[in-house]
Order: structure tokens, then sequence, then C-alpha cells
């Protein structure tokens, strides 16, 4: 989706001398993103990877024009890293750092509304796999080789399960044209509505798939959303139906808390919207393709 | 983190305030002892359990006289407490708190949450104390009145009087119960909480007392919360979820006997379903992390195999960063380490898959190598159903 990321985006690597941040860099910058520098406290005008290295983003942004940023911080520093980049004028940020404390990030999110939504930067994650425009570019920690430049959009909390997603399609010739992960923490950056408002607007997205867990309002929010505001297919799968309340499986956010928490809540809320139901987490590749072949016939 | 409710009222008392003069015991002499210190003429002997709905169990004896304590001490210490949200094997109760009996004029209710939906610590209070939350919201749902706090400013002085209000207090109560909340709200807030719950807040003589407390903390904030840490209780775990979380890894212990080891908690979950959906019941949940270094798949084998009812065992390794031949050479180097003989499906999927399955078919050709996910969940449910049957024979 060029609305969020293409070949020519400007990308910032914010803890881009660690070990996890070095070795993802190098990642992307081999699938064809276009890094321009990374972002490190105190080794300003050091060079590394071949990529110039400031120690605030201010100072990267003035230099190198960056518009994007992907934060690999530790969690006690991350939310600070997050809201450098929304004050240095980056417009896109993906965190991937996992185990942000909650209450930093209702301040992450109290503080990015200081800025008006013109000018408010759109964030991803954190505890999420990162985003990736097949074929052009790439801000996360995925396999880039398993996404197919194609049509269909995803939409993710869990990495993993946008993977498995993206490789069954794959595997029927059916490809992908964002995959975006929205990570799998009880407070998150953008979530899924907000992602479905951009496919909306993308002419290179047909359909898009959305992958939620147990945990949370934001599938039933967007389903329900969607029903009025979105033209397009949506295909929704619920990970957890075998979950037990009250406890965490794996992510922050996954857990069945209140009402309408549950996979199957979900699941029976998305299809009463009138979406499409993936049934089980082997059938994303088949669902989709008969989706695909579905539309056209009727086209 | 769960905590129990003496650690949650050390918490409140730090912020000022009212509780119930109590004491923790260990024994019932010491429940005896602690009676005679606290004085009076009747006390509650509460069995300290990560679990609300203790009374309703039998948790919670009101006693008369100091041999009913220690009677009553006696009675529940080292027992399993079986509540509506322990499930069927209960919490062993290895402490006990002896408290003051308190006259009630009345029971209010108070909770503080992060409220997903909103992003922001959400204070509800209700006047129909003593139910649970979920009661009130079903029978009461007009009496149950919130505020959502700015995290910017933190909770202001009119929102706790709106609540007081709400609650029909009037005078000096009014102040009492400002100050009240707000004290609840700063030690949500200075401890990282995740879940503050007084039921009943109880107003008594002029006073409010928080007769009952349960608090829970968010695990992602633990390492600026060195106090609350200490508080955990591994007693009060379901002892395979401590031996694997001792261990660096995400773990959840389920009823079936199809133990296992996915990486990526959302694949994890979803392999779970499938496995469900084939007909079997998976024994656990276990999110082996990024790497599935040889050194990690063995230490989830232990975890998993800490679990007796485990007959089969699933692996299902999505190798996005790291490559298939990788981790089946790790699959079967753990293995052996572990000296594993259970039946072992393993799928594979991502960079270098052919590879990977030569490896297997090479070094473990007795491992049952899956392409999918369904198969793969078909495959040990279908090993699972063998041993069954063979052990029914």
């Amino acid at each position: 989706m060029a609305i969020l990321l293409t070949k020519d985006t400007k990308v910032l690597v914010q803890g881009i001398t660690g070990r996890i941040g070095s070795f993802h860099a190098e990642e992307m910058k081999a699938y064809g993103t276009n890094v321009v520098g990374g972002v490190t406290p105190g080794k300003g005008g050091t060079t590394h990877l071949g990529l110039p290295v400031f120690s605030t983003v201010k100072g990267a942004v003035a230099e190198t024009g960056a518009e994007a940023s992907i934060v690999f911080v530790p969690p006690p520093f991350a939310a600070d890293s997050i809201m450098e980049a929304a004050d240095s004028g980056i417009k896109t940020c993906v965190c991937i750092t996992d185990g942000i404390p909650a209450q930093d990030m209702m301040r992450v999110k109290r503080y990015m509304r200081r800025y008006k939504a013109e000018n408010r930067m759109m964030l991803m994650g954190p505890n999420c796999a990162g985003m990736i425009t097949a074929g052009q570019a790439m801000m996360g920690i995925m396999p880039g080789s398993i996404y197919k430049p194609g049509r269909i959009g995803i939409i993710a909390r869990s990495g993993t399960l946008s993977y498995e997603a993206a490789s069954q399609m794959q595997a029927r010739g059916i490809g992908v044209s964002t995959s975006v992960g929205i990570g799998g923490d009880p407070i998150n950056g953008s979530s899924f509505r907000d992602l479905l408002e951009l496919f909306e607007q993308d002419d290179e997205t047909d359909a898009v798939v959305m992958i939620g867990e147990i945990g949370g309002p934001q599938e039933v929010d967007a389903a329900r959303w969607a029903q009025d505001n979105f033209s397009k297919p949506l295909l929704a799968y619920i990970a957890g139906l075998s979950a037990p309340k009250g406890k965490r499986m794996g992510h922050a956010g996954a857990i069945v808390a209140g009402e309408g928490e549950s996979a199957q809540e979900k699941v029976d809320i998305i299809r009463s919207c009138g979406h499409h139901i993936i049934p089980h987490p082997s059938a994303f590749g088949e669902t989709v393709a008969d989706l695909l072949s579905k539309m056209k016939q009727a086209a | 983190m769960d905590i129990h409710e003496f650690q949650a009222k050390e918490l409140l008392a730090t912020h000022g305030l009212k509780l119930p003069r109590g004491g923790i015991a260990y024994s019932p002499e010491q429940a005896r002892y602690r009676a005679s210190e606290i004085g009076g003429n009747a006390w509650v002997v509460k069995a300290q359990i990560h679990s609300g709905a203790r009374g309703k169990a039998g948790g919670i004896i009101l006693c008369r006289s100091e041999e009913d304590v220690e009677a009553a001490a006696d009675k529940l210490m080292g027992r399993r407490l079986v509540t509506n949200q322990t499930g069927p094997k209960g919490n062993l109760v290895n402490r006990l708190y002896i408290e003051e009996t308190v006259q009630i004029d009345r029971e209010l209710y108070l909770g503080i949450v992060l409220d997903r939906k909103a992003e922001r610590i959400k204070v509800m209070a209700s006047a129909s104390g003593g139910m649970e939350v979920e009661e009130i919201a079903e029978k009461e749902p007009d009496s149950l009145i919130q505020i959502t706090v700015d995290p910017g400013a933190g909770m202001q002085k009119f929102q706790a009087r709106e609540l007081a209000f709400g609650l029909g207090l009037d005078g000096s109560m009014v102040t009492k119960a400002t100050d009240t909340l707000l004290a609840c709200y700063r030690v949500f807030r200075d401890f990282d909480a995740t879940m503050l719950e007084i039921n009943p807040l109880v107003v008594s003589k002029g006073e409010l007392i928080a007769l009952d407390c349960k608090m829970s903390f968010d695990e992602n904030a633990l390492f600026r919360r060195p106090d609350i840490s200490e508080m955990r209780d591994k007693s009060q775990e379901d002892p395979r979820e401590t031996f694997a979380s001792d261990r660096g890894l995400s773990y959840v212990g389920l009823d079936g006997e199809i133990g296992c080891i996915i990486n990526g908690a959302g694949l994890a979950m979803a392999t779970l379903d499938m496995i469900k959906l084939s007909g079997g019941e998976p024994a656990n949940f276990l999110d082996i992390g990024g790497g599935a270094s040889p050194e990690r798949v063995a230490k989830s084998f232990r975890a998993v195999l800490q679990d007796k009812n485990v007959k089969v065992i699933l692996v299902n390794i999505f190798a996005g960063i790291n490559r298939c031949d990788w981790v089946a050479e790790g699959v079967v180097k753990a293995r052996e380490e572990v000296g594993l003989e259970l039946p072992l499906v393993v799928r594979l999927s991502g960079t270098k898959v052919e590879e990977g399955k030569k490896i297997l078919a090479e070094k473990a050709p007795d491992v049952l190598v899956a392409d999918t996910l369904a198969e793969a969940a078909e495959m040990a449910v279908a090993e699972w159903k063998k041993l069954g049957q063979s052990a029914a024979a």
C-alpha cells in the first residue's frame, strides 16, 4: 500500500546499533527498503552498517529527510523513543519492541494527540512484526520471501499468523499488496479499523484479510465500521477459540477479560456484520482463493 | 501478576487508606495469637489465595472466640480451596489473614481497570457493594458509575467527587470518599496495576474502610516495580507454568494430552484451535519465541514434559528469519538431549523447508513430518487416538 510505505520511503532505524536493530536493518536494506540512517543517543556522528548514526530523531530527520522510523529500543525506553519520533515529524512509525508497560503506551497515545490529525504520526505496534509492501520495501522483522506481490491486504495482531496467511496465499499463487502488524499489546497504535480506512483508499488492494485474536474490542469495532464504510471484501480469522477465560495467551493483550472478548463471540459478531469468516488457520489460502474465483465469475 | 489480599492491603496502607486491623498467620497457633493481639471479641479468618469469591467457597470464617479462630485456621491451612475462579483443582491455602470485624453501615463497590477501548484508566463505583461486579452490571447496571482518567493530567478531585455524590454520600463522607478514591487511583498508577478492586468498601461509623481488596499488575512493568515482583507467590500458580516462566518461556497449562511447541503467540493459539477442530485436546500453550535454537527447543521439550499427561508432542515452527534446516537440526539435537520417547509430529514452514525435512528424514526417521497446519494437527490427534486405543486394549 503506497499510502504507507514504498521503496522510496526514507526510513530511520531507532536503536540501530543494538544487536537486533543491526540485524534487521541489514535485512530491510537487502529487501530494498530505503534505510537512510539510524538513531542511538550518544552515538551521533558515527557510521554503522554504512549508514549515518544520529543522537536525536530531530537531527536525523533534518539531515536525511526521513519520514518513517522503526523502533528496536528495549522496553523501558521504547515509549520515549516513539514520542521522540512523533515530535520529530516522522509520519509513520513501527514499534517492534515487546514488553512495553501498558501505562507507558497510554501516555504515548495521549501524547500523539498533541498533533492535529493531519500531522499526527501513524504508529504500528508495539509488539508487532512490522509492515511490508510486497516487492518494494519492508519495515519489520518478517521473512520477505513469503510475500508474492499482489492485491490482497493483510492486517494482523500476530506476526507468525500473518506469515502463515501470506505463505498459504503464495502457495496458491495469490499475492499481497501490503501486510501490516498492529501488535499483541492491550494498548497499541493503529487499530484494525485505522488500517481498513487506508486499505479502502488503496487502489492496489482488492480485499483484506484481518487476523485477530481473543481480548479487546478492536476486531469487533473494525467489523462494525466496515459494514457501512468498507467497500471491499473483508475476510477475518480470530485465533483462540480454545483459549480459557482469564488466561493470558502469550500476548499481553490476548486475554478474555469481559463480554465480547472471546474468539467465538468475535466470530459471531463479525459474521453477523456480513463479512467472510476464515474457519481455521489452515484455510487462509483456500478461503481467499474461493473469494477471488467468485469475484472473477461475478465480473 | 496477582497478589494476595493482605499484600494489596499493605499497598493501600502506604497511600493512607483505612483498613481493619489484621495480621498474617502461618499456623493455627499463630492465628490465635494474632486474634489476641488484635483484641476485641470477633474476628474473621481469611484464606489467602489468588482468587475472589472466597467467602462462598468457605474460605472466610467469622469467629466469636480465640478458640474458634484456632479451629477455623486449622480447618483452612493446607487445604486446596476451590472457588468459581480457581478451576477444579483449587488453590493451596498456606497463609491466613486474621482481621478484626467492622460494623457495616453501607457496602460500596470500587474498581479500577485499564480500559482497552478508551486506552485509559477507568474508575468504577457502585452503591451495590458486596456483589461481584459482573452481578452488579447485570442486576443493577444503573448503580455502576464510572469516570476515565486523562493520563496527562491524572485523576482530578472533581471526578472523585462525582463518584462520591453518585454513591449517595454526603457531608464529611464526601471528602473522605474523595481522598480514598484519589489514593486508590495513585496506588494503581504508582505500582503499574492492571486491576484494583475493593469490594466491599464499607461505610462504618462515619469512616470508609476497605474490607477486601484484590490487585493485579502489569507484568511488562515489573522491571521497575521490584517491590511488586517480590510479592509473587509461586504456590498459587500452576507448577507447569512456573517451571516454564522461570525459563523464559510463555506457557499456559491446559487439560489435554497433546503437548505443543510453537513460535509466536498467534500461531500457537491457532495451532491449539486446529488440534481441537481435529478432535484432540491440547495439553498446553507454549510460545517458544524467536530463534528456536536447539537450547530453546530442549527447554521447551522439558517444560512440556513437566505435564505427565502429555502423550504426543506437536512442534510447529514458522522459520522466518532462522531457517528450517537449522530448526530441524535443533529439534533432532534437543530430542536426543532430553531423551524424548513420545511420538513427535513436526511441521516446519518458511525458508529452506525441503532441507529441513531432509534432515529430519535422515537423522530422525521416526519423527512424523507434516506439511500444513491442518495435517500436523490431524497427525498429532491420530497418534494420540492410537495410543488411547492401545491403552484401552
